[in-house]
């Protein structure tokens, strides 16, 4: 097709879209009506906090007092070559692992501890950097799920359909059908999961993860196995998804994909925050660019 | 806007342009019918189930589908109990995929706690009329569910399967050997279901088991319906998520908690329910009634039919019920004995080869896809 061509329209699109909407309290426009703001709402506000943090397996250190912030309404980039703890570190921001030791604060509040289905209510949601959708279930399906987080009504509702309940199946069908086109694949709404394209699929669990109404999404390698010109709508994607108001965290190992879309990046290497700060200055920094040029064990 | 109408790169496969109303099979087909006629259909079949106690006197397929000799309406009275466990089994195993062994403990429960709170034996002594007794029983059966449930959550497939198979076990130890269980002497005038004729004559008697049959088929739809509309919605979404990915359907918002006790109290609650109707009709029981070998023959049934299909898991129950009795009165031509007694064996080549040529199960899960039939109109052209 004609790659190079689209690209600039879009980047000019979403640089018109950016003004209109850093106009707008950041941090409000993903979330549903009833979600409490825990701190003011002010632009820049520190959404993510994450605070010395070491986690450890038995003899490997994978995150090493690591302390990064985010800020409502940024894209956020986490870098760093294989091995490095960006995985691990989603993990324990999920709630799949607990911090040996340091904390961990969403919107002031510390989630070291919770459960995943509290912190997904919560407002971070995820997507995987193996995909892990439920293969059995359409795409529609899927990403009921991710909706069905917020929904009220559940056994007895659904044993009687009593109305509340057949107005939340109803509003959650529609719903996610409305994020399926948001990310284009509604035309296999009702295909099972299983038979979907891989791209199909990440774009699939993006949806899912954005239907659990999320302040904060973390891609872990959304664009690993794409090619150049799926990668560009992926980026459009994630800037259309940033625009609605969800501050993004991205998991990436290409560079000029990061390097374009994020706000801000933080470098990780054997476990240790190495740089920190905007893309410019990050790829300048020499620990940087040894640690990606460098010989690293694992390069092989 | 060139974006969002992206097509999936490479060539489709012939499968993924299958759509769930095109595909093969009984489900499919009938999932491509009209309402009306899906409706109908319905009706037809439940109507025919009302009728099979007199399925003798249909001329010729009456004596091929009854087994000579035995009481017919008895035996279609145990395949509506044993639907009933299949269909409740279909919860657990089929809809949360949390694999149950001892399942027949829940029937015990349901049906012990009926003899002992209406048998002129129990030391309890409170003789309650059969009615009183079933919402007793099955919170009983509901909370052992819990029971058994909660400290079991951490398990999954191999070793879940032998803690339940020892609650299954312990339950039946514990029939045998206590004394307020009774053990062999069990438990005798259970009373049966309320409800006489006009002359009298009580409905639900010694004779004739058409009623109780009834009785069992109507319990049967009513649990349908009762399992249809938990599977449609965010409740099924759940066991399935939670049966594919439980990691990641947590990670998505899912209480896996909630919902695993969910799907055991619900698995015990209908298990409870076959016990009780098992209670009221024979009106004794012993702790010889709830043996092993009864919790893997549902189990088998379930799987035969079709795990986590509603209709598998009814066709399954009915087929573990149906089969043994079959077998009775017909002579096999090498050792001439009765084919009875070689039921086990008969039934273990027939899973067998179900399992080989259809190992999804005679009406597989077909995964349900919401009514997408307009939204295709709208957005298939490009
Ligand atoms: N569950 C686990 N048990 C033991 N070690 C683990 C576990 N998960 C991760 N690790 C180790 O922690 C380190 C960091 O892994 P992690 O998956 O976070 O890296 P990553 O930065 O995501 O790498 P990649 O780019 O390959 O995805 C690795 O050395 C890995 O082997
Ligand atoms: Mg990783």
């Amino acid at each position: 097709m004609s790659e190079p061509h689209m690209e600039t329209p879009q980047e000019l699109d979403a640089a018109n879209a950016r003004p209109v909407d850093r106009a707008m309290p950041t941090g409000t426009v993903g979330r549903s009506v009833g979600e409490p703001e825990l701190s003011g709402g002010r632009s820049g506000d520190v959404l993510l906090e994450v605070d010395h943090v070491t986690l450890r397996f038995g003899g490997v250190v994978a995150l090493n007092d690591v302390s990064f912030s985010l800020r409502k309404g940024e894209i956020f980039g986490l870098i760093g070559p294989n091995g490095a703890g960006k995985t691990t570190c989603f993990n324990a921001m999920t709630g799949v692992y607990r911090p040996t030791s340091g904390g961990i604060r969403f919107q002031g509040e510390s989630i070291v501890g919770k459960k995943k289905h509290e912190i997904t209510r919560g407002g971070i949601a995820r997507t995987f950097q193996n995909v892990r959708l439920f293969p059995e279930m359409t795409a529609l399906e899927n990403v009921m799920v991710g909706a069905d987080a917020h929904h009220k009504t559940s056994v007895v509702g659904a044993l009687f359909r009593l109305p509340r309940h057949w107005q939340e199946e109803k509003a959650g069908r529609e719903k996610s059908l409305e994020l399926l086109r948001f990310v284009g694949i509604e035309r296999r709404a009702g295909e099972v999961s299983r038979n979907l394209s891989y791209g199909e699929q990440r774009r699939l669990e993006i949806a899912r993860a954005l239907a659990t109404n999320p302040t904060l999404l973390c891609l872990d390698e959304p664009a690993a196995g794409f090619t150049p010109a799926e990668k560009v709508e992926l980026l459009e994607l994630i800037r259309k998804i940033r625009d609605t108001g969800v501050t993004v965290l991205l998991i990436e190992h290409d560079m000029r994909l990061v390097m374009g879309v994020t706000d801000r990046i933080v470098v990780l290497e054997f476990g240790k925050k190495i740089a920190e700060g905007t893309p410019a200055e990050v790829r300048d920094d020499p620990k940087v660019i040894a640690a990606y040029l460098g010989v690293p064990t694992d390069a092989a | 806007m060139t974006t969002t109408e992206t097509p999936p790169t490479g060539a489709v496969p012939a499968a993924e342009k299958k759509n769930w109303r095109t595909s093969g099979g009984v489900r499919g087909w009938f999932g491509r019918q009209h309402w009306a006629v899906r409706t109908v259909l319905a009706l037809v079949f439940a109507a025919v189930a009302y009728l099979l106690p007199y399925a003798g006197d249909v001329p010729v397929l009456g004596p091929q589908i009854i087994t000579e000799g035995i009481d017919w309406p008895s035996a279609l009275f145990n395949m509506s109990y044993y639907v009933l466990l299949a269909l409740g089994l279909n919860v657990v195993v089929g809809f949360a995929g949390l694999l149950d062994l001892g399942y027949v403990g829940f029937f015990a429960v349901g049906a012990y706690t009926v003899a002992m709170l209406t048998s002129p034996d129990s030391v309890l002594h409170t003789e309650w009329p059969w009615l009183a007794a079933i919402p007793v029983a099955l919170a009983i059966a509901m909370l052992s569910g819990l029971i058994l449930g909660w400290p079991t959550l951490r398990l999954r497939g191999d070793y879940l399967a032998i803690v339940t198979l020892g609650f299954a076990e312990i339950i039946r130890i514990f029939a045998t050997s206590s004394e307020t269980l009774r053990g062999d002497r069990g438990f005798s005038d259970i009373p049966h279901p309320p409800g006489s004729y006009a002359d009298g004559k009580p409905i639900f008697g010694v004779a004739d088991a058409t009623p109780y049959y009834w009785l069992g088929l109507s319990v049967i739809i009513l649990v349908i319906f009762g399992v249809r509309n938990l599977d449609r919605s965010r409740v099924g979404r759940s066991w399935l998520a939670i049966r594919e990915d439980e990691e990641a359907a947590e990670i998505m918002g899912v209480r896996t908690i909630k919902y695993k006790l969910w799907a055991f109290a619900i698995g015990a609650f209908i298990g409870g329910l076959g016990g009780v109707m098992f209670a009221g009709q024979q009106g004794f029981m012993n702790s010889q009634t709830f043996i092993l070998q009864f919790s893997i023959l549902v189990l088998a049934g379930v799987v035969m039919g079709g795990s986590g299909n509603l209709f598998g898991a009814i066709l399954g129950g009915a087929l573990i019920s149906y089969i043994p009795d079959r077998l009775r009165g017909i002579e096999d031509p090498i050792f001439h004995t009765d084919l009875f007694g070689f039921r086990f064996a008969i039934f273990g080549l027939v899973i067998i080869a179900i399992m080989i040529f259809r190992p999804q199960g005679l009406i597989p899960s077909r995964r349900r896809a919401m009514e997408l039939k307009d939204r295709e109109k709208e957005v298939a052209p490009q």
